[in-house]
């Protein structure tokens, strides 16, 4: 065979494989059955003959659960409405839901409890200056957070002490606490509580893990027997007990005997939160910290606390939501916080119907359910953002 | 047993707070410049904010009056919502000058617990409420019929004591709170609810088809409510007590806050003697001879301000039963001024 030959062949051959692909292809898209809507749902819902039984199960509940309840919430609800006569049922209106008109009649009262109407502008601030202070101080990009600090932690309360309890000098008249209730009694207890027990708490767990034995002992004690006795039982004792035992003209304001139970309170929990963060700093933490020559505080703050209080934030809002939960129990004081001014209005005459309690009642477990939820979403988000050496 | 205990603690704690009581009351309110009322908060009728946070009910016009009747100005006064645990130990310790707390008069809280009741201001009782498609018109005709009742309250004792002792036979259904047993009653799980009179009606309203219910004559038991004061002051207890008889005499003598005015020119000596226009029966309490003028003025009578706050002229439109006047069939019924 010469060479023009094999040229021939070679061009025979060529010809006969038509075509040489230089790039890859693309790859086809899985099958349907796989991918998309339904490949999620077949992963996600119908992949195991168990997660089958739950997903028709949670179907059926939401199923059972949510009309009814969407319709008694919003559509079958009363909005508008002067007494009980619009919530009842007549002959054009078979079915009522919720009475909202209740609601919306007495949220002033949810809101400001007694406090005398001429002065509730002085509750309007209050309000205002928490919410700016706790957007500053949450809002991560907020320009001088420093400030906000400093604000929050120091004006904010110095302010809202002398505008709500008033100053005669300077023409603020004063309006005893016996009078404040509903929202802004839930409000101070539970921002008194927050911001006091974690610096106590804090405080107390360092004791509790202190070499000194005064210390210790003392920190033990203080937990331990806030601890160990209900919050029921300090409030009882703080309302009912201590009037007898004190002259009645030192006797404590109702609210400040509260607000002391409540804070205390919360202080021992948040004591035994910290402690667990800290015994989870391995040894060599404080070896290393130590070895630099930090001195105790500067170890404490600069090394210590910063990992501790990393790990106990899901701890730490635990116990607030306990915490902004529990006021409510300042009722056995007689307070009216906000739950108690909705069971003080639900009993009156002048709205009773058979929808009343339970308007009344939805009202306040969306009120408490958007405050914790916010809360728990904020922690998750603050969690997230300090989490870089740990995250899974 | 718990309220066995209470009851020790508060009796206990009244033998210190015998020191607080002082007889200086009337003083001690005057210097103050208000009068600090322990009132109930939560009942309808008797104690309760309306919308505007602004306090009503019987007791609380009562304590309205005592203010009127101390400063001539029923606004000079601070009310301290108590709970039905927190009320005696409020009063012992000087917390409240009295107690208008629709507080039952029993021979242990007038003794041991160191009270003094002054007067019964709402005669209450238990009583059932059926529907009326039961066709029943007495309780004596409840003989094995389911009836609804708050679990661990005298209610329950007292319903137990009353088909024991008319020989019936007792279903009860118990329930945690109030609001549970009407729903359950009107949800059709008992033939009757119980509980006091006074509350009956309240709850009556919160029934799906209040007219479909009555409530039934009998009253099984004895709920004397009345404003009650500390052991100690004399005088004081006199002027609360004096305060209840004023407003009770004031509607014997048909005086109203409307015609007080004109009734103070009356020629009648009872009229004259009340007002103060005739003797020094004011400055004897330690007030002013027109003591009632001021609590009938501003706050009104008896029969004014129960027809406002249960009766006829609320929602709650509560007959005057035993509350009428003794002239009318009721026990109300007030010593007279002379």
């Amino acid at each position: 065979m010469d060479a023009t030959d094999t040229m021939a062949v070679e061009a025979r051959r060529a010809t006969q494989i038509a075509f040489v692909r230089s790039a890859t292809q693309d790859p086809l898209p899985p099958p349907l059955s796989q991918s998309g809507a339904i490949g999620w749902v077949r992963e996600h819902l119908f992949s195991t003959p168990l997660n089958i039984a739950l997903t028709l199960v949670s179907v059926g509940l939401i199923a059972w659960l949510v009309p009814p309840l969407i319709n008694y919430m919003i559509f079958d609800a009363v909005w508008s409405g002067e007494d009980r006569e619009a919530c009842l049922v007549t002959v054009e209106r078979p079915v009522v839901g919720a009475c909202w008109a209740f609601v919306r009649e007495r949220l002033a009262y949810f809101t400001y409890g007694f406090y005398p109407i001429g002065e509730r502008w002085r509750v309007d601030i209050f309000f205002a200056m928490l919410v700016i202070g706790i957007v500053w101080l949450a809002w991560l990009r907020a320009p001088r957070r420093d400030i906000g600090a400093v604000y929050f932690f120091v004006v904010m309360p110095v302010v809202s002490y002398i505008l709500l309890l008033g100053w005669p000098a300077i023409g603020l008249y004063k309006v005893e606490t016996s009078f404040w209730g509903g929202l802004l009694v839930t409000v101070v207890v539970a921002a008194v509580g927050i911001v006091v027990s974690l610096p106590i708490g804090i405080l107390l767990a360092l004791g509790r893990r202190s070499q000194m034995p005064a210390v210790r002992l003392f920190s033990v004690i203080v937990i331990e027997f806030v601890r160990g006795v209900p919050l029921i039982t300090v409030l009882f004792m703080a309302s009912v007990m201590l009037p007898l035992f004190v002259p009645d003209t030192w006797s404590p304001d109702k609210l400040l005997r509260a607000l002391v139970g409540v804070a205390l309170f919360t202080s021992a929990y948040m004591a035994e939160v910290v402690r667990a963060g800290l015994q989870a700093i391995p040894k060599g933490q404080y070896e290393g910290a130590m070895a630099v020559g930090l001195s105790y505080w500067q170890m404490m703050r600069l090394i210590i606390l910063p990992q501790a209080l990393r790990i106990t934030i899901p701890n730490i809002v635990n116990s607030y939501i306990a915490l902004f939960k529990d006021t409510t129990l300042v009722f056995i004081v007689g307070i009216f916080d906000f739950l108690r001014t909705i069971e003080a209005a639900r009993i009156d005459p002048k709205w009773a119907t058979p929808t009343t309690s339970t308007t009344g009642y939805a009202f306040a477990a969306v009120f408490y359910f958007i405050c914790c939820y916010l809360m728990s979403r904020y922690a998750r988000n603050m969690e997230a953002r300090l989490a870089t050496g740990h995250k899974r | 047993m718990k309220r066995v205990f209470a009851l020790t603690i508060v009796a206990a704690a009244a033998a210190f707070a015998a020191t607080a009581a002082s007889a200086q009351t009337l003083n001690t309110i005057k210097s103050r410049g208000v009068l600090h009322c322990g009132a109930n908060g939560t009942l309808a009728g008797f104690g309760l904010p309306d919308a505007q946070g602004a306090w009503t009910g019987l007791d609380v016009d009562f304590c309205r009056a005592l203010a009127a009747a101390i400063f001539n100005d029923p606004t000079k006064i601070k009310f301290v919502p108590l709970t039905a645990k927190d009320r005696f130990t409020a009063l012992q310790s000087g917390d409240v000058d009295v107690l208008a707390r629709n507080t039952t008069w029993t021979s242990s809280r007038d003794t041991q617990l160191g009270l003094n009741f002054t007067g019964v201001n709402y005669y209450d009782g238990q009583g059932f409420m059926v529907r009326k498609s039961l066709k029943v018109n007495s309780a004596l005709e409840l003989n094995d019929a389911a009836i609804c009742v708050q679990q661990g309250t005298t209610t329950e004792l007292n319903l137990a004591d009353y088909f024991r002792a008319n020989k019936m036979k007792l279903k009860t259904v118990t329930f945690a709170s109030a609001n549970e047993a009407v729903k359950a009653y009107d949800a059709g799980r008992c033939d009757a609810y119980t509980t006091d009179a006074s509350g009956l009606y309240a709850e009556r309203l919160r029934t799906v088809k209040p007219d479909d219910h009555i409530v039934l004559p009998e009253i099984i038991s004895k709920e004397p409510l009345g404003p009650s004061v500390r052991h100690g002051d004399d005088q004081w207890f006199d002027i609360v007590k004096w305060t209840h008889f004023a407003m009770v005499n004031a509607e014997e003598l048909n005086i109203t806050k409307a015609n007080v005015d004109e009734m103070s020119k009356s020629d009648n000596p009872d009229i004259k003697r009340l007002l103060g226009s005739e003797g020094k029966h004011g400055e004897a309490l330690g007030l002013t001879n027109d003591w009632a003028y001021r609590i009938i003025k501003q706050v009104g009578n008896y029969g004014e301000i129960f027809e406002k706050n249960v009766g006829q002229a609320s929602p709650l439109k509560i007959s005057r039963g035993l509350n009428a006047l003794w002239t009318k069939g009721g026990l109300q019924y007030a010593p007279p001024v002379r």
